[in-house]
Formats: C-alpha cells, structure tokens, sequence
C-alpha cells in the first residue's frame, strides 16, 4: 500500500515555482530518499506534506486519504513524524522532557484532570515514559537524558529530534538532512539507525540528504529534483548514473561556444 | 553532590526529588504555619501582602515564563477577579464560592480575550496587552453602577462556616487564608508542569514550529494558558481586594501590570520559586525603603527626608542591574551558590554561560 502520495503538486512563491507539478508514492516500509542541490525543493516537499505549506494546486494523500483539508498540527495525529533541517528543538528542557513533547498526540487526559493529576493522569504518564525510555534505550541517549538542550553538541542535539519524532510511534517519519554537520562516525551510527527503523520498528521513511553515501546504503528508492522539478526516480544507482541528475550536479560538459 | 538513584519512572514523576528536598518543604511549610506567632501584626501584614503578590506572580509565570507569551495587561484580570469576588458577595454569595467562581469567571473572560489578542506576537503582544490595562481602568470608572466608579468599592468581610475572617480584626486567620490559596494554586502548578500540558506549554515558549510538529495545537495551548493564567490572577485579585479593604480603579493601574512583570523577570523566568522572589522582592522593598530612609535620616539628623519616586527609581535600578548581569534572575544566583557548594572545589566561573545558539534561518513564523 502506499503510505504517503503526492499527485502533480505545484507550489508558487509568487513568481518562484518551488515545487512544480512533482508526483510520487512512498510505500509502506520503504525508505525514500529525495536528493537534489540547494534550493530544488527538497525541503519544500516536507513541509508541504507536514502542511505548513498549501499547494497551487495537485494532491496530497496519506494511505489513500488527502491531507489538504487538515491543520499543521493534526498531521501527527495520522502517524508522521519529522524532523528540522536546522534543528528545532526545546532549548530550556531536558532531553527527557523533549521526547516526552513527542508523546502529545497519545495524550489522552484534560485540562481538569491534569490540574489535579488524577491518577489516569499517572498511569499515561507511565506509559509515555515507558515508550522514551525505549527510545532512549534504542538511540543510546542515556548519558544525556537529564542534560538540558542549550548545553549539548550538535550531534547529540540531531539524535535527539530523530528520538523525538521516534517517541511519537509514527507510521512515516520525515527526516529532513538526518547527517547534516555530523561526522563521518556519527553519519555510520545514522545510517546503522535508519536500517533499523525501518526493519525492526517497521517504519516508512521518507527523507532528505545531500550524504550520498547514507542516500544509496539505506534507500530503497531515490528520488532526485532540481528547480522544483523531477530528474529520475529509481534505485539509488540508477539515480546516480542518470544523465539529468549528473547535468543537474556537474553541468553537461558542453562547452560554452563564444 | 547529591545523586538520586531512579529506580521506577514515578521518580521522575514525583513532587520532590528526593526525601531530603521534601523535608525541606516540609521544614519552610511548618515555618510559614509558626509565622503568625514569631512576628507581629505588621509584618503578617506584609507576608499576607507578599503571598497575595506571589499568587498574581505563579499565574503571569505560567503565560510569561512557561508559555513565553508577554503579558502587561494582568492588572486588568486581577481587577476583574477583584470586583467580581465583592459584587458576588454583595449579591450574597458566600466567599467560599465567591472567590473560586471570580477566577473562573475571570478564566473565562481571559480566554475570550486571548482569541483574538494572541495572535499577536513578541512586543506587539506587549503593546496589545497593555492596551487591556489602560481600557480596565475607563471600563471600571464608567460601569459606575457595578463598581462604583471612582469611589470604588469596600469589601465585606469575609465568612467561612461562622468564622469571620478579616485583614485587621483577625489578620492571623486572613493570613491562613491567603496561604491556603497560594498552596492551593503552588499545587496546581506543579501539577500542570509534570502534566503533557505543562511541557506543551514549554514547547510552545522554545519552539511553535515543532511544538506544531508533534500535534500541539498552538493556538488552542496559548489560549489555555492565558485562561489558566487569568484564573489565577483572578484570585490573587479576589484576595487582594479583601487585603486592601477598600479598593478603586487605581489599586489596579498599569503599574501592578508592570510590578508583576518585574516581580517574575528578577524572580527568575521560568521557575516556581521565581515568582515567590521576586514577590518577596516588589512586597518587601517599600518597607526596605521606608525603614532604611529613616534609618538614616535618624542617624544624621535629617529630620523626614521626602524622597518622591524613590520606589520607582529603586525597582527600575534593581531591574536593569538584573537583566545586565543576571538574566535569570534571584532563582539564577541561588541555582548558581547551590552549585557552588555542591561541587566544591570544582565550580567553574562559566558553568551557566549561555552557548550561543545556533543560526535558524528556516523560521516558518
């Protein structure tokens, strides 16, 4: 079944077409890639699923269902989670306290019963720390669960979005740039991360990266734009061998007649 | 160094950290009991003042320092819990429904205004909330027949099953009061913070973009806490009024709107215990003021030294010299010494320097 589809989606700001009439699928349990240089829309794309964005015009559906009609934030509540391309995480919080954020579209008490913490109250909160706890455990975070956002590095700080889009038990987790401004070390623990995502948790993952060496060992499929604009779908091979996509990245090797 | 070994998640989900921090509560909670009987009147007074002032500082440290959404207008809500609570009692109902009923009223009106005032951000919030403080006090002298005008109103005293509570004939049990709501509310607090509310609330303070990301409604959370946030300033308001005795329209001017602020900003953003310092703080320095000028008008003879605006002067003093060299105010300072001796010898000077943060260019709002 496909998770996530996007039919002929265009997207204008003003003059600039940003998107332009883009279509794919993700399928259930797959890893997708989008890959592409700066300004191609990559990101655009996620947040116009995630719908910060409205498209011109085209569809979005989740597992057969449009998205269009639905606010930024009910968008977890189906099941997808993201991450930030410039890290947007709780800066006065712990590292516990952010996931624990993630576990909003699970909360089940109110207003009432939370002023006076009944014990229904308790009892999720139990649960949701069972859940962190799990992440923590899985994303090796222990060391820093009580540590406040503001005083961590910068690779500690992506581990934990990716723990926190974890800690809300998405069907389809966005990662938008998981190895930006990680080391070579750090990249390999993301790459190890993603395949076990996606085996052991059974989750789809859809994602952006400009790391060709996480792109083709942990996607199954990679889809690569330029300008807004589709160059090749397929297997990361058969993407990095495409001649639009080496004209997109390198230019044609023509040279300019004068 | 303290370690607290956390064997179950209920350790994380428990009031106090360990036993030991409980007794200390527990300790400065028997203190605040002996209070009555350890000073004289006068300065029950002011503790009665000071835990009024720490009321109104938890419910705007909800919106200011949990929430991050700016507030000058929270004079205007201590008002309305205010007049509610008289009127309510001057119609006859009995206070021990008059007050509750006045800060969930107050809630409400609060969470009507959010609608269309929170959409406002940053110092245009500041601008929008003030415009509440300015407008509260024409509304109270035009609605004449309710509030008075500018004569204002007197509070009745007050009655809980036969026990007539009041500020002077029982200034001991009026303090018992006030100290029953501010535990009562401290509570709630607490209870809300460790609450998925609480840290949506946070979210929203350091982040709406992926507060929204993980399905925070943002608009709906802001209004809660700004409801939240009346409520309870409501009630300060309600005590207050019952403080003061008599009241008008200028007991609720725009400069309780901007103490408040400043009680929070120097107490220590973001922390129950600044709203208690920095209350101690605005509560206790007229007095610091006064004793201090005639301290030393008697020590060189000066006979009664008027100095006007002396208060406003020290409060605006007191305030840059925080936010120069202790943003975080007095909650800062004590988290600072309590480290110190803590880690002893190991307490480096710039252990709570702040990193600067890094580039976020992608800011959808």
């Amino acid at each position: 079944m496909s998770f996530i589809t996007l039919e002929n989606v265009t997207l204008r700001f003003g003059g600039l077409v940003a998107v332009n009439d883009v279509s794919f699928h993700v399928g259930e349990g797959e890893v997708f890639a989008l890959v592409g240089p700066n300004g191609a829309g990559k990101s655009t794309i996620f947040n116009l699923i995630s719908r910060i964005y409205n498209p011109a015009s085209g569809d979005i559906r989740f597992k057969d269902k449009s998205i269009l009609n639905l606010r930024p934030d009910q968008v977890p509540f189906l099941g997808i989670a993201r991450t930030f391309q410039n890290i947007e995480l709780f800066e006065q919080s712990t590292v516990l306290q952010n996931l624990l954020v993630g576990r909003h579209r699970h909360r089940k008490s109110n207003l009432l019963t939370e002023m006076f913490f009944a014990p229904n109250v308790r009892d999720e909160e139990r649960r949701h720390r069972q859940v962190v706890e799990e992440v923590i455990d899985f994303l090796e975070l222990q060391a820093y669960r009580d540590k406040y956002i503001a005083g961590l590095p910068y690779g500690v700080r992506k581990v934990v979005e990716l723990a926190r889009a974890l800690a809300t038990e998405p069907k389809v987790l966005l990662l938008d740039e998981p190895a930006s401004g990680l080391s070579l070390e750090e990249t390999n623990d993301m790459i190890f991360w993603i395949e076990d995502i996606k085996k052991q948790m059974g989750i789809t993952v859809l994602m952006v990266e400009h790391d060709m060496n996480l792109v083709s060992s942990v996607s199954d499929r990679v889809l690569a734009l330029a300008d807004g604009k589709e160059l090749a779908i397929g297997t990361p091979s058969q993407v990095q061998s495409h001649p639009a996509v080496i004209e997109a990245y390198l230019g044609t090797g023509q040279r300019i007649s004068s | 160094m303290r370690f607290v070994f956390k064997r179950s998640y209920d350790d994380d989900i428990k009031l106090f950290k360990h036993r030991q921090q409980a007794g200390y509560y527990v300790l400065l909670l028997v203190l605040m009991m002996a209070l009555p009987w350890l000073v004289d009147d006068f300065f029950l007074g002011e503790a009665t003042n000071v835990l009024i002032l720490a009321i109104a500082g938890m419910g705007l440290m909800l919106l200011t320092g949990q929430t991050g959404q700016v507030s000058l207008g929270h004079a205007a809500f201590m008002a309305l819990g205010c007049y509610l609570n008289v009127i309510l009692m001057q119609r006859g109902v009995p206070f021990i429904i008059s007050l509750p009923l006045a800060g969930i009223i107050t809630g409400i009106v609060g969470a009507i205004i959010a609608m269309p005032i929170l959409r406002l951000h940053g110092i245009y919030l500041a601008i929008g909330t003030l415009a509440i403080s300015v407008l509260s006090e024409d509304i109270i002298v035009i609605s004449k027949k309710w509030t008075g005008g500018v004569i204002g109103l007197v509070a009745e005293p007050i009655n809980i099953f036969g026990l007539d509570i009041d500020r002077y004939g029982t200034p001991i049990l009026f303090y018992f009061l006030v100290l029953f709501v501010t535990l009562f509310v401290l509570l709630i607090f607490r209870n809300i913070l460790r609450a998925p509310l609480g840290r949506a609330f946070a979210a929203i303070r350091d982040s709406e973009v992926s507060a929204q990301a993980l399905g925070v409604n943002v608009t709906k959370t802001k209004i809660t806490a700004f409801a939240l946030s009346c409520g309870i300033v409501g009630l300060a308001g309600g005590l207050l009024g019952h403080f003061a005795g008599a009241f008008n329209h200028e007991t609720f001017n725009l400069v309780l709107s901007i103490q408040l602020l400043l009680m929070i900003v120097i107490g220590g953003l973001g922390s129950i215990h600044g709203a208690f310092f920095g209350a101690v703080i605005v509560g206790f320095l007229p007095q610091l003021i006064a004793i201090s000028r005639d301290g030393i008008s008697s020590i060189f003879n000066l006979g009664s030294l008027p100095l006007p605006g002396i208060e406003t002067a020290s409060f605006a003093f007191i305030l840059v010299i925080f936010i120069m060299f202790e943003p975080r105010g007095i909650y800062g300072v004590w988290i600072k010494i309590r480290t110190y001796f803590e880690l002893f010898p190991f307490y480096r000077k710039n252990m709570f320097k702040r990193q600067k943060s890094y580039l976020k260019t992608e800011r959808m709002k």
